[in-house]
């Protein structure tokens, strides 16, 4: 906020001209940084396919419909493994997120440089995807619905720890320190103090996660990690275009339903 | 001496049970038990398999150590600086899309037609992980970080278009509604009544994207759609597991590096 003293009286301005100048070259920068990321992508980019898409698209899309009906026969396994391979890796994921996130936490964590060793734990889970983590595992432990378990689980810890942990540090000190006057003792205080305050936290975060999972769980059958992900890279690369819609349709319908029941079990807890 | 006449107390106490009805509960552990040995059952691990895999896992993890940033540096090098000019063009043109999305998918703002139709958009995008939106960019534009940008931009949609709806409808009538007594026009309804109460969520919500696409950026590679993920994708394929470790590490450094930035940002925002 500024005010100006001119020939006319005081005019007032929402910014100095310090900070007018400030924000233009804010812009500037910003401006100038896209600017240059588009140029470097389009010199990457062959021009001529991209203005072929179009007809591409259609093509595409004439082959596409109507969807085969009868491969579903072959999609109900797979779904149901994609399931399994999201339920098991959530499970996987908050038995490990638990003590990460006391660890992490500012006021249960016994020393800092334990806390940042949990901190990078969190990050180096939470930065790389699940993606790249059945890749890793797929090439450590072969392929198949283990592989794609392991990863979802360890991508999860990161997700999870970090919102439970932030649930921990917002704790009402009180309750605990009133558990703490009954003598109770460091685990006792755990439990009747702490936890039952980040319970509906923890049951937010459990179904919330499981939700993401079943989305990525989806497509972790393309790097050979079980789900149906291995039979839409199958349709693909096979050009079954027909197949392909089919599996669309079907990730579909499971990211509604597990939406669905995400949404009734947390709108339950909270 | 105890008082005789004094009520006898409970010397023990028990915490009483989440449900309280007896049947639901043990009908719940039940349902959970069972669904548990059958998914278990589905993941056919093959344990002799995974016994003489140990070894070779322990071999592959070994691999890993120590990480090899410079013999593949220029590769590496340039898969970075693409997977960051991608982010950055596909966080700004996703957003750009996504304002006018967002305002015509809140409730309080667009008429109903107009109002389930952005709602479609958003659903269908957000329905999608970006690997199967980069799998069908890769299609349509060709191989290159064009795609990965088509990918990434289309899931931004999802994203931040729901996120700014919700904001939206979450507003302050009370503000609307005195801009709106002055005689705005619609426009300006907009940029004086909604825009500052929303502003400052959305642009850390913006800063978070940023960091998301630039994770996802790591993984549309691996589909063909450019970006330090197609770098990735050939180090596993040659077996150079070393020079992969040192491309994990720069992700996760970037990430940390986003992060710490993104909570300094949303910081002097607000």
């Amino acid at each position: 906020m500024a005010v100006f003293q001119t020939s006319d009286g005081p005019v007032w301005k929402r910014r100095t001209t310090r900070q007018q100048w400030l924000t233009w070259i804010a812009w500037l920068i910003g401006a100038a940084i896209v600017v240059f990321s588009a140029k470097l992508i389009s010199d990457k980019t062959i021009w001529f396919f991209v203005l072929d898409a179009g007809v591409q698209a259609a093509d595409m899309a004439e082959r596409m419909v109507p969807p085969k009906w009868s491969y579903m026969e072959d999609l109900w396994k797979p779904v149901w493994d994609t399931i399994n391979i999201a339920t098991l890796g959530t499970m996987i994921a908050l038995v490990l997120a638990v003590p990460v996130a006391f660890l992490a936490a500012r006021n249960t964590s016994p020393h800092p440089t334990v806390r940042a060793v949990a901190l990078f734990v969190i990050v180096s889970s939470r930065s790389i995807n699940s993606l790249i983590w059945a890749l890793m595992l797929v090439a450590i432990i072969g392929p198949g619905m283990m592989a794609g378990v392991i990863a979802i689980g360890l991508r999860s810890i990161g997700f999870c720890a970090k919102l439970l942990y932030e649930a921990i540090e917002e704790i009402d000190t009180k309750q605990v320190e009133a558990i703490e006057a009954t003598g109770a003792s460091g685990p006792q205080k755990l439990a009747f103090g702490i936890a039952p305050q980040i319970m509906p936290a923890f049951a937010g975060i459990s179904v919330f996660r499981w939700d993401i999972n079943i989305r990525e769980s989806t497509v972790l059958g393309l790097v050979g990690a079980g789900g149906i992900g291995i039979q839409l890279d199958a349709s693909i690369s096979t050009l079954a275009w027909t197949q392909v819609s089919l599996i669309l349709l079907v990730i579909l319908g499971t990211v509604i339903v597990s939406e669905w029941v995400s949404a009734k079990v947390r709108h339950a807890i909270i | 001496m105890p008082d005789p006449g004094a009520a006898t107390y409970p010397g023990t106490w028990k915490k009483p049970p989440l449900i309280k009805n007896d049947l639901l509960r043990w009908g719940l552990w039940l349902s959970a038990a069972i669904y548990l040995a059958l998914a278990l059952g589905t993941l056919e691990v093959n344990w002799s398999r995974v016994a003489e895999g140990i070894p070779r896992g322990g071999k592959f993890l070994a691999a890993f150590f120590p990480p090899d940033i410079f013999s593949r540096w220029d590769s590496i090098l340039d898969g970075i600086l693409e997977s960051i000019w991608m982010t950055v063009i596909s966080t700004v043109a996703g957003i750009g899309l996504s304002v006018p999305i967002g305002l015509g998918a809140a409730r309080n703002l667009s008429s109903r037609p107009v109002y389930l139709f952005c709602r479609g958009i958003i659903a269908v995008s957000r329905t999608f992980p970006e690997v199967i939106l980069a799998i069908f960019a890769v299609k349509l534009f060709g191989f290159g970080p064009f795609a990965g940008f088509i990918a990434l931009s289309i899931g931004t949609i999802g994203f931040y278009a729901k996120l700014l709806a919700e904001d939206i409808e979450d507003m302050d009538p009370v503000q609307a509604e005195a801009i709106r007594a002055t005689g705005a026009s619609w426009f300006q309804w907009i940029n004086y009544a909604v825009q500052p109460q929303v502003m400052p969520r959305m642009i850390g919500l913006a800063v978070y994207r940023l960091d998301i696409n630039f994770r996802e950026s790591a993984v549309v590679g691996i589909v063909g759609g450019g970006g330090i993920g197609a770098t990735l994708l050939t180090a596993f394929d040659r077996y150079e597991f070393d020079s992969a470790a040192a491309i994990l590490l720069i992700i996760i450094g970037i990430v940390m590096c986003l992060e710490y930035t993104s909570g300094y940002l949303r910081r002097w925002v607000q």
